[in-house]
């Protein structure tokens, strides 16, 4: 199993937010995340991701055998978790290609392997950059400083690629997507999966289920994972709301 | 000699005027003994001045340094001190070693265009009228004791003229260099005129060689006429013991355009005084400072900017990060007079402290007397952004290297305005340097220093916040 997450209660600033969730992942699948406006998605993949504004309180969280919550963001981020966020954090003055070198060679610091040359870095750039078909102009900005909201997300999945994580927790990714923009950020994720990685997908949407086939969809509700299924939970959920699931499903 | 006791100046000043004054004009000579009257009626600044409330000056006055009215190193050899080469920046170089032009036997250079580049002292018996003729017309000595002192008292410094409608095509860079055995107090006094059209680009180097403690207290004035242009770079990098005081005046007539940038990389204590009087209508300045501080290092940056005629405008952009100790202060007065109508006047002092010990005082005045006139100020203090730390290392960037990321980020606005490509490369490489702790005090100026042992002894501490 790549990711096992038991009874996990996580809470901020007193308030509780996460109140035992159970997931299994593994490598291969794609599950779906779905649930109504905060009810604790976004939280439940950063506090995967390792942020330390949330507390958590009981539970666990194992990735690949190992103990995520002992880890700090960066070293859970070498050992594979990619967090495509929900809002895209702008860093003036840091360009892309300057942040995703010193992430990868980081990333090949701690595996011992020597800093990736410039060239290979270049080429590597410029084959993902083909993949979700980002503009050539945009990885000379800084990062993310005045994207539209498309462009973030663009530049969450070029990341991704350019990262080549295990498991990616891509959180409402689709959102602000144009319908062309949807279906390349699709290919892009369709196209990195493999039988060694996983991906978990936070969604509001059915229609980017039909880009990327779920193998499960869940429903987090409250802080709970209240009921899971096929993809065609998904489509029920687009019909009839989260109303009827409340008492239990 | 110690400076705290003011009596001293003037004894001192009488037992060696002859040396002093040596090649003084007459009105150079009145000028000299004018500034030691306002010099001692001033009396040197405590905390109780409002211009120093936020800074303790009191231990550097309280050294015992030697003072040389004579060059006294006749058997020092430039070229140890000055090994420089600017990769793809093509310079005129001249260089003054404790305060002293150091090829003082050569004569003023002059090139075809006119252009003359050298020594004070020497520029005072060569072209007495265009010393005389603006020497004291920017700086002023009734208010500021420091600048009184080096008025009565400095021998030397670097001289420039540049005459009407000629273009300085290569950038000439000035470099002071303290460097002596024991403590040492040295005063120089620069003197830049640009004639009308013309166009300079200038960048002036403070640095330490040793480890000795250093007193600098120089006053540089440049005299713009209209139309000129000028690009003016301070890089200052000097030992933690050292003490350096940089006060600059700039004249500048109709139409005339001046960019200075202060870079701020090591320094026990630096006080930039930055003084421009904007004298003719759709004259412009822009005044930018970067200071990197860390243990118990001190920067202090006043600015005055006078806008005494329409339509110019002034930005002023003043970026820190400080660590351990380190101490800021800020001060930006701006005044716009009555008939500076259509004024456009900036100013901006951000801040980045990694410690809660380290401190910055900033504190903007503005005196606005015009009534159609655009200002605006602001001034912050922060920490680095959680979010950015959180983002960088949720792509497996270490701890360390993210902050460096965002603290050279936020440095870069600064960088990013010196226009000369190789001289920002170089500069950008420093900063990169100083911010990881790699910098040492060797990484002299935009030159490659000799000296085999380069102690990396300042450093900003990455393992707070
Ligand atoms: N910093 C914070 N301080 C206080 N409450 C917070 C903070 N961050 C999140 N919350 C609260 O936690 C709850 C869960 O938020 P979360 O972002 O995880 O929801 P979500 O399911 O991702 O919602 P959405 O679908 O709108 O993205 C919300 O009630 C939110 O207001
Ligand atoms: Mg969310």
């Amino acid at each position: 199993m790549l990711l096992q997450i038991k009874n996990l209660h996580a809470s901020i600033q007193g308030k509780e937010i996460l109140k035992g969730v159970n997931l299994e992942v593994n490598r291969g699948e794609v599950h779906a995340i779905m649930g109504p406006n905060g009810t604790g998605k976004s939280t439940l993949a950063s506090v995967i991701a390792g942020r330390d504004i949330y507390e958590v309180t009981a539970g666990e969280v194992v990735f690949n055998s190992l103990n995520l919550l002992d880890m700090p963001v960066e070293q859970r981020a070498r050992e594979g978790i990619f967090l495509g966020f929900q809002y895209p954090v702008e860093i003036p003055g840091v360009s892309i290609s300057n942040f995703l070198r010193t992430a990868l060679n980081d990333i090949r610091k701690y595996k011992g392997l020597e800093p990736m040359p410039a060239t290979e870095f270049l080429a590597k750039m410029e084959e993902k950059k083909k993949l979700v078909e980002i503009h050539s102009k945009l990885t000379n900005r800084s990062v993310n400083e005045g994207f539209s909201g498309g462009e973030k997300k663009k530049n969450e999945i070029f990341q991704m690629a350019m990262l080549e994580p295990i498991l990616s927790i891509l959180d409402e990714t689709d959102s602000g997507l144009d319908i062309d923009a949807l279906r390349i950020v699709a290919g892009g994720v369709n196209s990195l999966r493999s039988e060694k990685n996983a991906t978990i997908v936070i969604t509001h949407y059915q229609r980017l289920l039909e880009y990327i086939v779920p193998d499960f969809v869940h429903v987090l509700y409250e802080g709970r994972i209240i009921k899971s299924g096929g993809k065609e939970l998904a489509l029920e959920l687009e019909e009839k709301g989260y109303d009827w699931l409340k008492n239990g499903g | 000699m110690i400076l705290s006791d003011i009596t001293n100046f003037d004894q001192i000043f009488r037992e060696n005027l002859k040396t002093i004054g040596r090649r003084d004009t007459e009105i150079v000579s009145e000028y000299r003994a004018d500034a030691l009257n306002h010099l001692l009626r001033l009396g040197l600044p405590t905390s109780s001045n409002e211009r120093w409330r936020n800074t303790d000056i009191s231990k550097a006055l309280q050294t015992d340094y030697s003072i040389f009215f004579e060059d006294f190193q006749d058997q020092l050899k430039p070229e140890d001190y000055f090994t420089c080469e600017v990769a793809g920046l093509d310079t005129w170089l001249i260089t003054l070693l404790n305060g002293w032009y150091t090829f003082k036997n050569s004569p003023l250079r002059i090139l075809p265009s006119g252009t003359i580049i050298g020594s004070l002292s020497r520029a005072m018996v060569e072209c007495p009228e265009l010393v005389e003729n603006h020497l004291g017309k920017a700086a002023d000595n009734s208010e500021n004791a420091f600048t009184a002192m080096n008025s009565a008292f400095a021998t030397d410094g670097f001289f420039i003229y540049v005459p009407d409608g000629v273009e300085v095509t290569k950038t000439i860079q000035m470099v002071n260099v303290v460097s002596h055995t024991d403590p040492i107090f040295v005063q120089t006094r620069n003197l830049v005129i640009l004639g009308k059209n013309s166009k300079l680009r200038l960048a002036h180097c403070d640095d330490s060689h040793n480890h000795n403690p250093g007193f600098t207290n120089s006053v540089t004035e440049i005299i713009m006429a209209e139309n000129s242009n000028l690009d003016h770079y301070k890089l200052q990098n000097i030992n933690d013991h050292s003490t350096l005081i940089n006060n600059t005046y700039i004249h500048q007539e109709a139409g005339s355009k001046c960019t200075t940038n202060a870079l701020s990389l090591h320094g026990g204590f630096i006080r930039n005084e930055i003084f421009v009087k904007l004298n003719g209508r759709e004259s412009s300045v822009d005044v930018y400072g970067l200071y990197l501080m860390d243990k118990k290092q001190a920067v202090d940056n006043y600015v005055f900017i006078d806008h005494a005629a329409a339509d110019c405008t002034s930005t002023e952009m003043f970026k820190g990060i400080l660590d351990d100790y380190a101490h800021a202060v800020f001060n930006g007065h701006i005044l716009v007079r009555k008939d500076s109508q259509r004024t456009i006047a900036y100013q901006s002092n951000r801040n980045i402290l990694l410690t809660d010990k380290a401190q910055i005082n900033s504190k903007p005045f503005l005196e606005i007397y015009a009534d159609d006139v655009k200002c605006s100020h602001g001034a912050t203090v922060g920490q680095l952004d959680t979010n950015a730390m959180f983002y960088l290392r949720s792509r497996g960037i270490s701890e360390d290297n993210a902050r460096l990321l965002l603290m050279y980020a936020f440095a870069a606005e600064i960088i990013n305005k010196i226009s000369i490509e190789s001289l920002r490369d170089r500069l950008d490489d420093m900063v990169k340097k100083r911010l990881r702790g790699e910098l040492s005090i060797c990484d002299q100026c935009v030159l490659h220093c000799k000296t085999p042992d380069k102690p990396i002894e300042f450093e900003i501490d990455l393992s707070k916040v």
